[in-house]
């Protein structure tokens, strides 16, 4: 088997692992947890098709790979203040209790 | 010269340029008619002008055309020109109009021209205080146009023309005050009587025309009452054992009947007086009544067709009967009158009587040389009757008359004139040898003598309410109540002038030299003594002279210079005082008429009415529900079916919105599942695709 | 593949499983940290030391704590009796199942289409400098702003509101 589609396949293991979680678990900070875990795991399949691909040198993989961290930085961290935010106006992360965008 | 040849011309043949101007006799007044019709009311002068004027331009052409039928006749030759030509056609048929220049006409125009324009200058005076003389004269023209028109006719449609047109200028006349209700009822009355008759008259106009396929009287033999096409209508037969010819001529003559007041169609006449004097005048004394007269002298030849020489024909006989009957009955009513001009209308009715019979039994000349004197005698009677209203203020009871012989002198000598002539007195006056010439036919009438009897009776008559009349009106003292004055120069000067040919015309029918009926008939005359040595004539001349004194003294004796009071009663009513009512309510003709006919009328008219609201309108009215029960449905099915389907698939609408609207849940993972499920979705088409 | 690979990618897994099952919330930080930790690793096996280091720095260093402080910072509100799970969480598994079994068949139906170059690229740190300052200046400054209006925008919506904002 070529070690490109074990990399793959492992990535998205975990991609389809972290989007059971986001969507299945009633915290809003474990949604986020999961919503991380899929960024992880596109960027286990960046790095892969770097390491693999025809043009390592150029460094393009690592360079989204690295540029894909930041931003995910950036936004677990806005994500994590919005539902503090939100925990002190309901005193809840019940996401279930979330529901006044009801239509 | 025998019936119905006609002018034999020698270099230039067709009519003569008299008689193909002749059309300009009639259409002149009627063209000055219609200028005055629109013209402005205060625009007097102007339109009495224009009618005299045209009225005078028409007796210069009649006294032209009667010159060139003198001229010919005095060279031996029987004048009968004709203009015809074609108006319509349709089919193998023609609608034809023309005229024709006979003696016949001839002598007619001359006398309704000369009559009218005297009639015309004294209405110039009778009717100077009435605000409507434009009217007047406009309405007089066009009558006069259209009676010249009936006289010159050679069509018999053209004939009926002109006499629905005199009938509705009669109408016009008689109604001129129309503001007075009395006067409007009677317009109304003439009116629908004549129309009676006319009705008649058209059905013989249509017999006649699909029986002899031409309107025309004269057409070079080919004519509907030339000989030839008369020997075929008389092999025709109709009911009740007439030919055709006979009854055509006796529908003619209902029509004649109607127009000339005959019995039973002369309750109109009376009560025509309403109109003003110079209307009675013309039209019911001297022209239109003498209209009938005329349209069975001028159809003479049919109603004559089929007689054996000496003889008569059964249409002849009618008339003759009718005519009888007419003079006696008109004269006992007048007798019993108290209007002035009522009792000369009864008189006219009765010597209406006197031409027919007279037509009836001894022939166009008789008959017509009648109506020609009494035109002039009778015009001169009521426009003499005119004179004295006028002079009475307007006072038209005999019974407030009186003594007028001295305050209006001249109206009395030519009143006087005008009544013997009426009465017949021998001699020196036209109404003596035109009213001997009827007696004398009627000696002669082969069917039966009680006519002869009945018009000397009527002689009686005549000269007894005459006599009546003007010991109430002339003699005795003034019972009115104011004084009474004679008439201006524009009433008394035409009355001398007709006074004069009352007397004058009597010259040319006697038996000495009876130059008319020679002239009408197409043959010479000489003066002979020996006219009166005929068997018969002069004990004929003396009976009829004998009656007319013994009614003239009769009445002196009655009435005379003590004439009663108006709160008196009168003499022969205390005397025959059942007769007397009878009599003066005119033998209750009108009364009859009103239960029988008019009450029938009303009825109908009621029947016709029910039928209208009720069945007709019924039928609207249904239509009307049945519409407005469709608007109901119309209605029912907008709200219910329309509106409730529309607001059925809005509140589905509104229940889909509500069905999607828990699409949104407002939590978050919902969402996310759908995307996540999206992304499977749409991953699986592009890998099915690609795989494809 | 070798036994380190299989190491690292159930270790990787195995965390990540942990985090989303454990019912602790602060069990599931730890356990997604450990899951971090393998992706770290399985960055240093493939020859990507520096997203490696990265990964480890930036994850584990800061994420995994942020997670961690908000998880303490929100306490309370969990009440242990209560499932963790929210309603009808078979519907999320199966979408799970569904993608990963898209995701699954593609890669190995796609087997022999994929790149396999075997040769281990030699990438400096200076090589990395270089391109951030050279080809990728732009994403780079892009993403410096991006971070300073995160945290600009994470203290503003994380702050205490004062008394007259309410």
């Amino acid at each position: 088997m070529n070690p490109l589609t074990g990399y793959l396949l492992v990535a998205a293991l975990l991609f389809a692992i972290g989007l059971a979680g986001a969507l299945t678990r009633r915290n809003a900070i474990l949604v986020l947890i999961g919503i991380e875990l899929m960024l992880n795991a596109a960027n286990l399949n960046l790095i892969a098709f770097w390491r693999y691909g025809p043009h390592p040198e150029a460094l393009t993989g690592m360079m989204f790979a690295i540029f894909s961290i930041a931003v995910a930085a950036a936004e677990a961290a806005v994500g994590l203040g919005l539902v503090i935010s939100i925990h002190r106006h309901t005193h809840t992360t019940d996401l279930d209790e979330m529901n006044r965008m009801k239509g | 010269m025998q019936e119905g040849q006609t002018f034999h011309c020698m270099f230039d043949c067709g009519p003569s340029a008299i008689a193909q101007m002749l059309w300009l006799i009639p259409a002149v007044p009627i063209f000055a008619s219609g200028i005055i019709a629109v013209l402005k009311q205060p625009r007097r002068k102007t339109a009495s002008t224009l009618a005299i004027g045209s009225l005078s331009f028409s007796l210069l052409l009649a006294l032209i055309a009667f010159g060139h039928v003198l001229s010919g006749w005095t060279n031996g030759q029987a004048v009968r020109e004709t203009v015809n030509f074609t108006w319509l056609q349709f089919g193998a048929n023609n609608v034809d109009l023309g005229w024709v220049l006979d003696p016949l006409s001839a002598i007619m125009l001359v006398m309704v021209t000369f009559v009218g324009l005297l009639i015309f200058i004294y209405s110039t005076g009778y009717m100077a205080h009435d605000e409507n003389y434009t009217r007047f004269f406009c309405f007089l023209s066009l009558f006069a146009g259209a009676m010249l028109g009936v006289i010159i006719a050679n069509s018999i449609l053209l004939l009926f023309m002109c006499w629905e047109l005199v009938g509705l200028t009669s109408y016009l006349l008689i109604g001129f005050w129309y503001l007075k209700p009395s006067a409007a009822a009677a317009a109304k009355k003439a009116f629908l009587t004549t129309r009676v008759g006319d009705v008649f008259f058209l059905l013989g106009i249509v017999w006649l025309f699909s029986q002899t396929g031409t309107l025309l009287f004269y057409n070079n033999g080919a004519g509907s009452i030339e000989a030839n096409v008369l020997t075929a209508l008389l092999s025709q037969h109709a009911a009740f054992g007439l030919t055709a010819a006979g009854a055509i001529g006796l529908l003619i003559f209902a029509g004649a009947a109607g127009k000339s007041g005959q019995f039973p169609l002369h309750v109109w006449l009376p009560d025509a007086m309403e109109g003003p004097t110079p209307v009675s005048a013309l039209i019911h004394a001297a022209t239109m009544v003498a209209a009938g007269v005329y349209l069975i002298a001028r159809v003479y030849p049919l109603m004559q067709a089929g007689a054996l020489t000496g003889g008569t024909t059964a249409a002849l006989t009618v008339v003759t009967w009718v005519g009888a009957f007419t003079a006696v009955f008109a004269a006992l009513i007048a007798v019993a009158q108290n209007d002035i001009k009522r009792i000369l209308a009864y008189s006219t009715v009765s010597q209406l009587g006197y031409m027919m019979a007279g037509l009836g039994m001894g022939g166009v000349a008789v008959g017509m040389f009648h109506l020609i004197t009494h035109a002039f005698f009778k015009a001169l009677l009521f426009m003499g009757a005119g004179s004295v209203i006028h002079g009475c203020h307007e006072e038209q009871d005999i019974r407030r008359m009186g003594g007028l012989k001295s305050d209006m002198l001249v109206t009395f000598l030519t009143y006087t004139i005008g009544m013997l002539a009426l009465c017949g007195f021998p001699l020196f006056f036209s109404g003596f040898w035109s009213k001997d010439g009827i007696l004398e036919a009627a000696q002669h009438f082969s069917v039966s003598k009680v006519p002869f009897y009945m018009l000397v009776f009527g002689a009686l008559l005549t000269a007894f309410y005459m006599t009546r009349q003007m010991s109430y009106v002339f003699f005795g003292v003034n019972r009115g109540a104011k004084n009474a004055h004679e008439s201006p120069r524009a009433m008394t000067v035409p009355l001398t002038i007709l006074a004069f040919f009352a007397v004058v015309l009597g010259l040319i029918g006697t038996p000495a030299w009876p130059w008319f009926r020679g002239f009408l008939e197409g043959h010479s005359v000489n003066f002979a003594w020996s006219g009166f040595a005929e068997p018969g004539l002069p004990t004929l001349m003396t009976a009829s002279s004998v009656v007319v004194l013994l009614g003239i003294v009769l009445g002196l004796r009655l009435y005379g210079n003590n004439t009663p009071r108006p709160d008196e009663s009168d003499v022969l009513e205390r005397a025959l005082p059942v007769p007397w009512k009878w009599l003066h309510n005119r033998l209750y003709m009108d009364e009859l008429y009103g239960i029988t006919v008019i009450a029938f009328y009303g009825w109908w008219a009621q029947v016709a009415d029910w039928f209208d609201r009720h069945v007709w309108g019924g039928a609207v009215t249904a239509v009307a529900w049945a519409f407005g029960l469709w608007a109901q449905l119309n209605r029912f099915l907008d709200t219910n079916v329309v509106d409730g389907s529309f607001d059925k698939s809005c509140e589905e609408l509104s229940t889909g919105g509500g069905l999607l609207s828990r699409m949104q849940s407002g939590r978050v993972q919902t969402y996310l599942r759908l995307l996540a499920l999206a992304v499977i979705a749409l991953a699986a088409i592009l890998i099915w695709s690609s795989r494809a | 593949m070798s036994v380190v690979f299989y190491l690292i990618a159930g270790l990787s897994v195995a965390g990540a499983l942990a985090a989303v099952l454990l019912k602790n919330t602060v069990h599931c930080a730890l356990a997604v940290t450990v899951a971090f930790a393998g992706l770290a690793l399985m960055f240093l096996e493939l020859d990507a030391q520096f997203a490696g280091f990265a990964q480890i720095l930036i994850y584990i260093g800061a994420v995994a704590i942020l997670v961690v402080f908000a998880i303490l910072l929100t306490r309370g509100s969990d009440t242990p009796t209560d499932t963790v799970f929210s309603k009808k969480p078979i519907v999320g598994l199966v979408t799970a199942a569904g993608i990963f079994a898209i995701f699954g068949w593609a890669i190995l139906h796609s087997a022999q289409f994929l790149p396999h170059q075997t040769a281990t690229p030699s990438v400096t740190v200076m090589d990395i400098g270089n391109a951030l300052m050279g080809r990728y200046v732009l994403p780079l400054e892009i993403v410096a702003l991006l971070l300073t209006a995160a945290l600009i925008g994470a203290v503003i919506v994380a702050m205490h509101e004062k008394a007259g904002a309410k």
